[in-house]
This record gives C-alpha cells, structure tokens and sequence, in this order.
C-alpha cells in the first residue's frame, strides 16, 4: 500500500517561500492568485498491514516526525491498495 | 567543570566549541559520538552548530532520534547544564526541550554575519558574568533562525524571564533591521523554565578570542563554568 502525506505550514504561520513563489506568479501575469502556500509531500510504501493499522500508525508518525506540530499541520491519503 | 561536545554526523561547528572550551576557557572537555548511550560524566552538554544529517526534513529534526540524546533528554530533565548554539538550538527545539520552533530567516538567505544580541537576564547559568543590557558581538550563521512560537507559549516565555538574548544594534536598541531573521520577540537565545537548558542562534565560539574579532562569547563559556 501507498500513502501520500502532505505537510504545510498552519494558517498563523508565515509562509515567506509561499509569498515569493506568489509574487512571481504576479509578475508573469497570474494575478488572480491569491495566495500561496508551500508544503512537503511524502509519498510512502507500506508493508502489507492491515487497514486499521494503517489509519493508526501514519498520522501518529506524521505527527512525531514528519510535521513539526508547532508550525506545521498534516493530511494523508492512501494512493495506492 | 567537565565539558562534552555532541557530534552529529554533519556538525561542523564541533571542532572550534571543543577548542574554545578547552584551550581557551581551559576546561576539560571531550566530545561524545551521537550513536553512543554514554555522557562520560561531563557537567555539561554542549550541542554544537552545523548541519545535523544534513538538515533533511527540517533543521535538527533527525538529530533528535539519535541515541545519545536520549541520555542528553535524561541529563536535562534531572537538572544537567545543556547548551545549544545554532543547529543545537534547533535540536533542543525539535526535542521539546525548548519551547518554539524555527522558520526561515524573514529574507530567506543564508546570514553569516557579525550580530549584536542583548542580554535580558544576568540571572542565570549562562549569563551571570555579564551584565543586563550587556550588548555582545557575536557572529551567526545560518538559514532557519527565525524564532517562532504561538502567542501563549511567547506570553509565557516572556513572563518566566526565559529570553536570555534579542537581536538589537550595536548600542542595544531593538529595531527591525537589527532583528536579522525576523524572530519573534528579537528572540536570540532562550532557556527553558528551570534554566539548565540554553539555546541561542549565535555562535559563542566564535567570538572567543581577539583575533576572531571578538571575544564576547567567553561571557557565556565563563559563565557556565561552576566551581565543583
């Protein structure tokens, strides 16, 4: 099994990358983007386990090692049975 | 006062903290390897600057899981002198054992420059041989240094007394060009709540002696140092 992870900056976080990928999409012309924010994607291959276990174990290290929950927040999805 | 320098697979700020512990503060001191389960008995851990398995994931963020540090969360939590400088700092972050986390510099360009940093309390291990409102100079040198914390956790680190260094000019005045990375606060250097664990982005070890252009940071080294 597949999971894709995707890890970006909360809401009350400053995103200073995200503003300066904006403000170059500005200059080439696509001013109706209004903001932008950058993230991590993670995508990882499990072991055969069942999916209970799965939906257990990867928000927890999500959140122990892949986000840093100060400053970041997480969602995930499976990509692949 | 016996001194361990922490060595990462990607410190490289571990070879100058070890000489200016030992051959400029003149204290014996010993480095200890991230893979081992073993302080040596030092007084006081220092975890250096560099570039922790290189920074991967976010800086400090691996070095955490290393073996050692288990023992170093341990030797903290029973009262043990630790110190962070830069990439130090960062791992004390991502343990928990400071509060906050790091973002990258406001400008987003990697600063390696001579700062000034303020010290807002002369009551503690780490700084009772300055003075507050002592300005030092002492250079950074890195990408991920601005300080950043939630506004309850910030109101309580300000009330505890816990921001031992802020980013000011050279005559000690707070201002936004002197705030170099946009932390929070002008925060430079924290400890937390009991005051045993420092971290600071500028590197004491740098400044430690004339011909680096400055000596400030012994007011650090010295400081720690407690007559056994």
């Amino acid at each position: 099994m597949k999971v894709r992870i995707l890890v970006s900056f909360k809401n009350s976080v400053l995103d200073p990358q995200g503003q300066t990928v904006k403000n170059a999409l500005h200059t080439l012309g696509y001013g109706f983007i209004k903001d932008v924010r950058q993230g991590k994607v993670f995508e990882i291959d499990l072991k055969e386990i069942p999916r209970s276990e799965v939906e257990k174990v990867v928000p927890e290290f999500a959140d122990k090692v892949l986000a840093n929950p100060i400053i970041e927040k997480f969602s995930w999805q499976i990509i692949e049975e | 006062m016996k001194f361990g320098v922490v060595v990462f697979p990607g410190s490289n700020c571990d070879f100058d903290t070890f000489y200016a512990l030992k051959d400029i503060v003149k204290q014996p001191t010993t480095y200890l390897w991230h893979k081992d389960h073993d302080l040596g008995g030092v007084d006081c851990v220092v975890l250096p600057g560099g570039f922790s398995y290189g920074d991967y994931l976010r800086s400090g963020a691996i070095a955490r899981f290393s073996p050692l540090m288990q023992e170093v969360q341990e030797f903290a939590d029973k009262g043990g002198l630790v110190l962070g400088i830069c990439n130090g700092f960062q791992v004390l972050l991502e343990l928990g054992l400071l509060p906050g986390a790091m973002l990258r510099n406001k400008n987003l360009k990697f600063l390696c420059q001579f700062v000034h940093i303020r010290v807002e309390n002369d009551k503690t291990g780490f700084t009772h041989k300055g003075k507050k409102g002592q300005v030092l100079k002492i250079p950074i040198a890195h990408f991920d240094g601005s300080y950043y914390a939630p506004p309850d956790v910030l109101k309580e680190i300000e009330k505890n007394k816990q921001v031992v260094f802020r980013y000011t000019d050279e005559k000690g005045r707070l201002s936004e060009e002197a705030n170099v990375n946009g932390s929070l606060n002008c925060i430079a250097g924290l400890m937390n709540r009991r005051g045993n664990v420092m971290g600071l982005m500028p590197h004491p070890e740098r400044a430690s002696e004339a011909l680096l252009g400055s000596c400030d940071g012994l007011v650090i080294f010295k400081s720690m140092i407690v007559k056994q």
